[in-house]
């Protein structure tokens, strides 16, 4: 198989025997970027001088002898609104096109260290508002598997990048399922870490109390390694958690006898496409084939997960987002009449139509008058869904359901209606309020489109998961490999 | 139903200037995302506690200590506009 479509172990395997470099490995990939990357459109930015040089330094690295990380001479693709010094950063905006970081977020720190080789930036829907990457203000990336298709959102760049070759690994965020999501339309793995296990120094913040970075990968193992380098407490995030943080590849034996999994049955209703719901029935198959002791089991509260995410979510981002006023960096509307007038000129030009939106619904949520009956109330909705989950927890080791309710969509068929588009993450979004950990990973296919299943743990129960999800990929029994696709 | 009042009113307060076809937009849009919201009101929730945030953290410090920081070049180098080591700004009063 061509090294583009190799995993990070496969390639740290020989690369420690000498049989490739990290040069040839980077030279690889940045050759299938150029053949594919006009019709994928996955990158924001290539960084292909820096990469060569980083690659360069790991052979010598090697050659001299020294213990190398498993990810070092790997290539990753990072999602835009990591921060990277000296590489803008535009979170595939108007309003950052032209940012350039003087600081590098703390998980690119992390991946330094491991001397790994990043490629370049992804791109996303506009500050990660979006399931699609229709709303990245420069252009849509498109679904390897079938290029009239949306790789899903909001990471969609990271999770097309590593679907179609063109890096090994990718780092993304997930506010309300936007790594799972693109994960599944692309046929590759995402997890979505505990709230507070990965630093979220340096990415440019949505919804502070959601947001969390993981790995967008090809297998479990791969994705037990970037978790393994980027997770652990940061002394620079003040809500990074203090916690003894295990070898994740340790879980990685193939043996879930025992294990308890609940399937949620409000996560198999109606709004759920049959077709999926048969994948995951299947999946369900699996895992008792394994020993594995699944049934079903209720989150009462889920119906209400969706509005409260999305007045929880926009009214953090309306003060996030309160940042962005051409004074300090970003663009600037510059035949202002005074300060008021910049300032409301700025972000009119300088923000996309989902991104106004959400502004205007937080910012509506938090107002006087409204604060208590929509605000509030959805706070007080996230404890009821928050203890749905610790309910759950209290009988199984780990929660099952679709990641999705159907495989990719075409572009422009849910962009004119945001309701529409918001359903898409009814699976997902509930992880982010109860802050807990899920993994998406291949499950199987509906019209050979690739379909998730969702794995959910406990707090900092990523090993569970992990555990649970590799002996799922390695029982072989659905097409959980990587397709090679014709792009 | 939000009045195209109350979303000029909220575009000011979120600083966004609207032109009168997003004002009508947003007006439908921000109703039926509303109307959706409504839902949550179906929940007595009298007795219980808001979570604003998941972990049990709580002032979180750090030692009180001089460090190295930014220097002013590379804080002002994405500035739009500056002058010496100021942001420039159009008037404020």
């Amino acid at each position: 198989m061509e090294l583009y479509y190799l995993t990070a172990h496969q390639l740290h395997d020989m690369l420690i025997k000498k049989e490739i470099s990290a040069e040839e490995i980077t030279r690889a990939v940045f050759g299938r970027i150029e053949a594919v990357e006009d019709k994928i459109r996955a990158y924001v930015t290539l960084t292909r001088e820096t990469a060569e040089r980083q690659a360069r330094e790991v052979d010598k690295s090697i050659a001299a002898g020294e213990k190398i990380s498993p990810l070092a001479g790997i290539p990753i693709a990072i999602k835009d609104n990591m921060c990277t010094a000296g590489v803008r950063t535009t979170c595939a905006s108007k309003i950052l096109y032209n940012f350039v970081p003087p600081y590098n977020a703390t998980v690119i720190e992390r991946l330094n260290e491991a001397l790994s080789v990043m490629t370049g930036k992804t791109n996303m829907d506009e500050f990660a508002m979006g399931s699609s990457t229709e709303n990245s203000a420069f252009f849509t990336t498109c679904n390897p598997w079938d290029t009239d298709r949306v790789p899903g959102g909001s990471s969609g760049g990271s999770a097309a990048a590593v679907a179609a070759g063109e890096t090994i690994v990718a780092l993304g965020s997930d506010t309300g399922g936007s790594i799972r999501q693109p994960a599944s339309y692309c046929g590759v793995v995402g997890l979505k870490p505990t709230y507070g296990s990965v630093s979220r120094f340096g990415l440019v913040a949505y919804a502070s109390s959601l947001d969390q970075i993981g790995p967008i990968t090809r297998d479990v193992t791969d994705c037990a390694l970037v978790f393994n380098a980027i997770s652990g407490h940061d002394p620079q995030d003040s809500t990074s958690a203090p916690y003894d943080q295990p070898d994740y590849t340790s879980y990685l034996t193939g043996d879930i006898k025992g294990l308890k999994i609940g399937v949620p049955k409000e996560y198999m209703g109606e709004g759920i496409d049959p077709a999926v719901r048969e994948v995951i029935r299947e999946t369900v198959k699996v895992f008792s084939g394994l020993g594995a002791q699944v049934e079903e089991t209720s989150l009462p509260h889920s119906e209400y997960a969706l509005p409260a995410y999305y007045l929880l979510a926009t009214a953090e981002a309306s003060s996030n987002l309160a940042r962005y006023d051409g004074v300090r960096y970003g663009y600037r509307y510059k035949e202002a009449e005074d300060i008021v007038d910049m300032f409301m000129k700025t972000r009119s030009e300088g923000f996309g139509a989902e991104v106004k939106r959400r502004i205007m619904l937080g910012t509506y949520a938090l107002s006087a008058g409204y604060y208590d009956a929509f605000y509030n109330q959805a706070l007080k909705v996230r404890t009821l869904i928050k203890g749905d989950f610790d309910q759950a927890f209290e009988k199984y080791d780990l929660l099952l359901s679709p990641v999705a309710p159907g495989p990719a969509f075409k572009r422009g068929e849910k962009i004119a209606d945001p309701l529409q588009m918001y359903m898409v993450d009814i699976c997902t979004l509930s992880i982010n309020l109860a802050g807990i950990p899920a993994i998406s990973l291949p499950g199987g296919f509906v019209n050979k489109l690739p379909v998730g299943l969702q794995l959910i743990g406990k707090p900092f129960g990523e090993g569970d998961i992990l555990r649970a999800a590799y002996a799922f990929e390695q029982s072989g029994a659905r097409c959980c490999k990587l397709n090679l696709l014709q792009v | 139903m939000i009045s195209l009042k109350e979303v000029e009113h909220v575009a000011l307060l979120g600083r966004l200037k609207l032109t009168e076809e997003e004002k009508k937009l947003y007006s439908k849009q921000l109703s039926d995302i509303l109307e959706h919201a409504r839902k949550l009101q179906d929940l007595d929730t009298a007795n219980v506690p808001p979570t604003s945030h998941v972990l049990p953290l709580q002032n979180v410090f750090r030692e009180d200590r001089t460090g190295e920081h930014m220097t002013t070049e590379k804080v002002l180098a994405n500035a739009p506009d500056r002058q010496d080591d100021y942001f420039k700004v159009p008037r404020i009063l």
